[in-house]
């Protein structure tokens, strides 16, 4: 396993090209990018859309989907998230 | 919470090559639409996938028209809008077409050969919303032996790649590949490190309209084609990080054939510059197509309900090998333009497929292209390029 590369003080960030919107004909937030479409589930969705509205740290973006969520436990399922985001090269960090 | 189950969609890019776009679980929408505003083209380059009729092709659809063919497309479903033609910088309301596209929710990708583009336009297209250019760079060996040697369309390339950059775009570059200029992929691509390409795609010809009437000169052989790939993978290797090169090997030298427009009438939509519809670029030239015009019907009607759209669909038109193969679900049977050009009959598996029973004329294409690259220079047939005048005489009045 290489380094994990978003830490809790990390801001991800939408990689060049890509675009996060809500596609009503899919029924599902989407990203788009050159020539292409990535279809997200409502769990990756949640979190693309916060990434996308404002730059924020991982742990604000944790408290954020905390509250939303009634204080679940998302802190694994995040980070993971965010490194299988960044190697699909989805999202940088900054 | 689940983490991402995504589905990815790559679509084909100016050239006609159909990449891996999987999206069988949900209804057939046209994901894809492909606005080829116009034939006009300051270039004549003899690879053209154009129709060789385009000269006949007076009246392009106006500004209110494609903005209504965008508009029924993107309530359809489409997210993904390209800006082909000919030359789409040739249409000077083209930011306004950009604008319109984009405040619809478009993900907007301009495919251009780069001519006439400077600061000022690319600017004036980032602040209509133009998420996307790829820049097709015509690389006859005459051109590419001006662009190496440094002479001013070199100049303007470098700059054109700065303003690209400068405004926050990857700089993409497709080159179209054959023959006559395969040998050299290196200086290609040292053009590219050069121009801080960021992708490069190293297209290869696919023989439709101008290409094909152009074949037997085009036609790469494999000695070069093993050469070219051997110093793609080169460059691949050393620009990890920094230049993503992409490689294909032509279909003609293929043992299956590419999954065309993933599939007839599945995710893809060609508007030519006269508002005809079609399933892909090539299929106006297929027999028996009532070529239904977007002035004259919606999307909607067009997408659902025309003969043409639904032609192909599915597996039923199917003849044998494809029918009973187990493979048709991951290539359709190829591409239908190419079974009907080569074999007469567009039900017929795509002659690509060693399992096709015309399998042969694949073979001896290549080898008319081998016969003609190995006559004195002198014998040779001239190429043929796409301009108005050899368009008018090709396909008569």
């Amino acid at each position: 396993m290489s380094e994990a590369i978003f830490k809790a003080d990390s801001v991800p960030v939408l990689a060049q090209g890509y675009r996060f919107q809500w596609e009503p004909a899919q029924d599902c937030n989407v990203l788009l990018y050159p020539e292409g479409m990535v279809k997200l589930n409502p769990a990756a969705g949640e979190i693309l859309k916060r990434i996308n509205d404002k730059k924020q740290t991982v742990a604000e973006l944790i408290a954020e989907l905390k509250v939303a969520f009634n204080g679940a436990d998302l802190d694994d399922d995040v980070y993971q998230f965010l490194e299988e985001a960044h190697d699909n090269s989805w999202i940088r960090a900054e | 919470m689940t983490t991402a189950g995504s589905e990815q969609n790559k679509a084909p890019g100016s050239i006609g090559g159909a990449t891996g776009m999987n999206v069988r679980d949900q209804i057939r929408q046209p994901l894809w639409l492909l606005a080829e505003l116009t034939y006009s083209c300051p270039l004549q380059c003899p690879y053209c996938s154009n129709p060789m009729d385009f000269a006949k092709v007076k009246k392009e659809l106006s500004t209110e028209e494609w903005i209504s063919v965008f508009k029924q497309a993107r309530e359809m479903g489409a997210t993904q809008l390209g800006f082909s033609g000919g030359e789409p910088m040739t249409r000077p309301d083209l930011v306004e077409l950009i604008k319109a596209a984009r405040d619809l929710g478009f993900y907007t990708n301009l495919i251009t050969s780069g001519v006439g583009l400077d600061s000022t336009k690319v600017a004036e297209f980032k602040e209509a919303g133009l998420d996307h250019i790829q820049v097709s760079f015509q690389a006859s060996s005459e051109d590419l032996n001006n662009l190496i040697a440094g002479t001013d369309a070199f100049k303007h390339k470098i700059e054109m790649a700065k303003a690209v950059k400068a405004n926050g775009y990857p700089m993409v570059l497709c080159f179209v590949t054959h023959r006559q200029n395969i040998d050299q992929i290196d200086e290609i691509l040292d053009l590219c490190i050069e121009l801080e390409a960021d992708y490069v795609e190293l297209a290869t010809t696919q023989y439709y309209g101008w290409a094909m009437h152009n074949r037997d000169q085009l036609m790469p052989m494999k000695e070069q084609l093993n050469r070219a790939e051997a110093i793609a993978h080169r460059y691949q290797e050393e620009q990890k990080g920094k230049m993503k090169v992409y490689y294909v090997v032509p279909d003609y030298y293929e043992e299956r054939p590419k999954a065309c427009m993933n599939g007839w009438g599945n995710i893809f939509l060609t508007v030519t510059p006269d508002g005809t519809a079609l399933p892909c670029h090539a299929a106006r030239e297929l027999p028996g197509m009532s070529l239904p015009n977007v002035k004259d019907m919606s999307v909607r009607e067009i997408w659902e309900g025309s003969d043409d759209f639904n032609m192909f669909r599915g597996f039923e038109w199917m003849t044998e090998p494809c029918r009973s193969c187990d493979e048709k679900e991951k290539d359709f049977g190829g591409c239908r333009c190419q079974a009907f050009m080569l074999t007469g009959d567009a039900t017929n598996a795509d002659p690509v497929c060693s399992k096709s029973p015309h399998h042969h004329l694949i073979e001896e294409a290549v080898e008319a292209g081998r016969l003609e690259s190995e006559k004195p220079v002198i014998e040779q047939k001239p190429l043929v390029f796409r301009n108005p005048k050899n368009s008018k005489q090709i396909a008569g009045k």
